[in-house]
């Protein structure tokens, strides 16, 4: 042998056994817009399924949530995605199993575990067909700093009056942003402006089912009135809330700077890290003692899997796992906020997202109102509802002119209300 | 031989040579290019793509819904344009006309400091002046306290009646080196002939820049402008990094390359169209070329030149 050729052998050699050592493992790559749980699924999530599950290695890989859905869709045309797809509620994963995308997953073992709320967000129309398996809801309400109240000298109100007359009275005591948020973002307006408080106007799932049958209209005063509210907030939200940005937000609240945070859920187990103050929550305040409280219950998080993975047997695996309770657990507390929406029993250990899980409780549930169906055509009913959140806290559209434009933008191309 | 002479042979040597080039441009320039005007002149009908002529271009300027924030994103568009041709080309010459002034000291330092935000990234850019203009944590409220201008201080950005041209000044900012070194170097090609018999005359100092400087770099003017226009026509980045694919506040800065982007790739709940987004592409080409053919027919054919 020349020196040329035994290089080649060797070149050979190790190519093989490099061959056969990936050929034991199958990884499976997941696409994600959560890349703020990185650290929870590299420590948590991932060792506890690799130890369960020899030969399947994970490889988490997410994208900024903005910009998931572009991403996403633009890897999977070009046949680049991974093999598991983080999937958003309705519309956009719909559209997803529609274009083939999106594998039909409805008889997984996994699936026995969730309820049909559960499910809704991720089966077709009919609820016939299941292409994700749910993983986790978003419960909406207020976070608030425990020490500022007790400073100002206030307590958790549970009617608008008392929370109005809350805002006042740290307003009137000058050391803290009674609330923080901003209109920067737009999102945040609607999302936990809006859809957080409105559910007790148009009483949850009631008034959004009427809607999608369009026997309520957006100019109905239950639709109208959240509006009202909202424009009211604006003298709260600290000076320059209009150029305040999400991060801003959860800044000033978690550096003490605001008493009350307008809140998703999912803030949970970044302000636990962030602030050194205890927290409290409660949810959106009704309009009289006594009346049903209603919450934002959102389906927000599901997981399905790619079409065309090369490697449909592991994906099921993994895909049945995330339907077990083992990993409902290991989620639940490692992303307090994040909550299962799989029926098997599960026990939380952070106080504040216990606080959020037991309002299911007290409360009834509904999900956001523009998710299912409503932002299927243009203009979307969910974008137009951030921007028309954003313009009645600065007061530049009255909340009855809102109410109107989005009902003129629904009825352009929505059916049962033309 | 003679019928060599006659028909000189073929130059392979400059096919061979330009078709890197041309294959390249090709695949990545004009292929995508004329896709995206064919894309434009179908939709999609049940996960099926028809052909539907000019209907997409109906319905952009045609309905409401998506003819409104056309209008909306071209009139930003040219409020971006004019706040450039406004305030960048005139501080751009100016500067060239203060540093190509030979007592001028650290010259060489100030043309560099100038000019090097323009190779900045946007999104650092952008990144940089939203923490700038932070109401929250911004240096800009409390500059403008140390020197007893708080009153004029706004959440400029959050506003909708300052944030485009508060988005229009920041590109400003970061690109006006570029007509400064442009018109530098006009300005040092200028023969010291001319202006020393312009000084002979007795034409110095000012009315030397308006008499003989200026006439003899309007054509470097005029490739900027339209160099300006094409860039702001087709600018996205700065006000994607700032402000983010919906333009906010209420798309006071959506302009048309936000409104293509929300459109062909969707945005959050919105799915993406790419046959609406291809109209809206080719509108966007469409304005750029009458522009430039606008420039080209009407200005650059008419302007003197002068020949030293």
């Amino acid at each position: 042998m020349t020196t040329q050729t035994k290089l080649i052998a060797a070149l050979m050699a190790g190519t093989l056994m490099a061959g056969t050592a990936s050929a034991q493992d199958v990884t499976l790559t997941i696409e994600s817009w959560r890349n703020d749980d990185l650290a929870i699924w590299q420590d948590k999530i991932i060792p506890a399924f690799e130890a369960a599950h020899p030969g399947i290695k994970l490889n988490f890989t997410p994208s900024a949530p903005a910009e998931y859905n572009a991403v996403l869709n633009s890897k999977l045309d070009a046949g680049s995605a991974g093999d598991i797809i983080t999937c958003r509620p309705f519309d956009a994963s719909q559209a997803l199993f529609e274009a083939g995308h999106l594998a039909d997953i409805s008889d997984l073992d996994g699936m026995a575990n969730f309820s049909p709320v559960a499910k809704s967000g991720w089966s077709t129309d009919d609820a016939a067909t299941q292409y994700c398996v749910p993983m986790a809801s978003v419960i909406h309400g207020f976070i608030y700093n425990k020490d500022a109240f007790e400073e100002v000298g206030i307590e958790e109100p549970t009617t608008e009056a008392e929370f109005f007359a809350a805002l006042e009275a740290i307003k009137q005591d000058g050391n803290y942003i009674p609330m923080a948020m901003g209109t920067n973002d737009q999102w945040e307006a609607a999302t936990m402006g809006y859809n957080n408080i409105g559910p007790n106007y148009w009483k949850g799932e009631e008034g959004r089912l009427a809607l999608l049958a369009g026997d309520q209209k957006l100019t109905d005063e239950a639709w109208v009135a959240p509006y009202r509210q909202l424009a009211k907030w604006a003298p709260y939200l600290g000076d320059g809330y209009e150029a305040q940005t999400y991060p801003d937000s959860q800044n000033i609240f978690t550096l003490g700077r605001a008493a009350i945070y307008p809140a998703g859920s999912w803030e949970i187990s970044g302000f636990n890290g962030l602030a050194d103050f205890e927290m409290g929550a409660f949810y959106p305040p009704v309009q009289a003692a006594g009346d049903t409280c209603y919450i934002s219950d959102h389906t927000d998080i599901g997981i399905g899997m790619n079409a065309a993975t090369p490697n449909p047997e592991a994906a099921q695996t993994f895909l049945n796992w995330v339907g077990s309770s083992e990993f409902a657990t290991i989620f639940a507390n490692a992303l307090p906020g994040f909550f299962p929406l799989s029926s098997g029993p599960v026990t939380l250990e952070d106080p504040l997202a216990q606080e959020f899980i037991s309002w299911r409780g007290e409360c009834e549930s509904s999900i956001r109102s523009t998710y299912q169906i409503l932002s299927r055509g243009t203009p979307n009913l969910e974008n137009e509802t951030w921007n028309a959140s954003v313009a009645v806290i600065k007061g530049e559209e009255t909340p009855e002119d809102a109410g109107a434009r989005l009902q003129n933008g629904l009825s352009s191309w929505y059916a049962p209300h033309q | 031989m003679s019928k060599s002479a006659s028909k000189p042979k073929f130059r392979w040597h400059i096919v061979v040579f330009l078709a890197p080039a041309v294959l390249v441009y090709t695949a990545v320039m004009i292929y995508p290019l004329f896709n995206t005007l064919r894309l434009s002149l179908f939709t999609e009908i049940d996960q099926e793509r028809v052909y539907v002529g000019l209907q997409n271009f109906r319905t952009l300027f045609g309905q409401s819904v998506w003819s409104d924030q056309f209008w909306n994103a071209l009139g930003n568009n040219f409020w971006f344009f004019v706040i450039h041709m406004l305030v960048q080309n005139p501080i751009g010459i100016a500067l060239a006309a203060v540093l190509s002034h030979p007592k001028l000291r650290f010259a060489s330092f100030y043309r560099s400091a100038i000019f090097i935000p323009t190779i900045l990234s946007f999104v650092i850019v952008g990144f940089a002046w939203k923490l700038i203009l932070s109401p929250i944590w911004g240096i800009a409220p409390g500059m403008l306290d140390a020197v007893g201008l708080k009153s004029l201080y706004a959440p400029w950005l959050g506003k909708q009646e300052y944030a485009l041209t508060t988005l229009a000044l920041v590109s400003v900012w970061q690109f006006v080196g570029i007509p400064m070194m442009l018109i530098y170097a006009a300005l040092l090609s200028i023969p010291d002939e001319i202006l020393e018999a312009a000084e002979v005359e007795g034409i110095t100092g000012w009315s030397a820049f308006w008499k003989i400087k200026l006439p003899l770099i309007l054509p470097s003017i005029g490739i900027i402008s339209i160099l300006t226009f094409v860039a702001n026509f087709n600018a996205f980045d700065l006000i994607y990094a700032a402000q983010g694919a919906l333009a906010g506040p209420d798309f006071s800065t959506d302009i048309l390359g936000t409104f293509m982007y929300r459109t062909f790739f969707g945005f959050q709940l919105q799915l993406g169209d790419p046959h609406m987004g291809s109209a809206i592409a080719s509108a966007m080409f469409a304005i750029i070329l009458i522009g430039v053919c606008l420039y080209l027919f009407g200005i650059q054919s008419r302007m003197r030149r002068y020949q030293f």
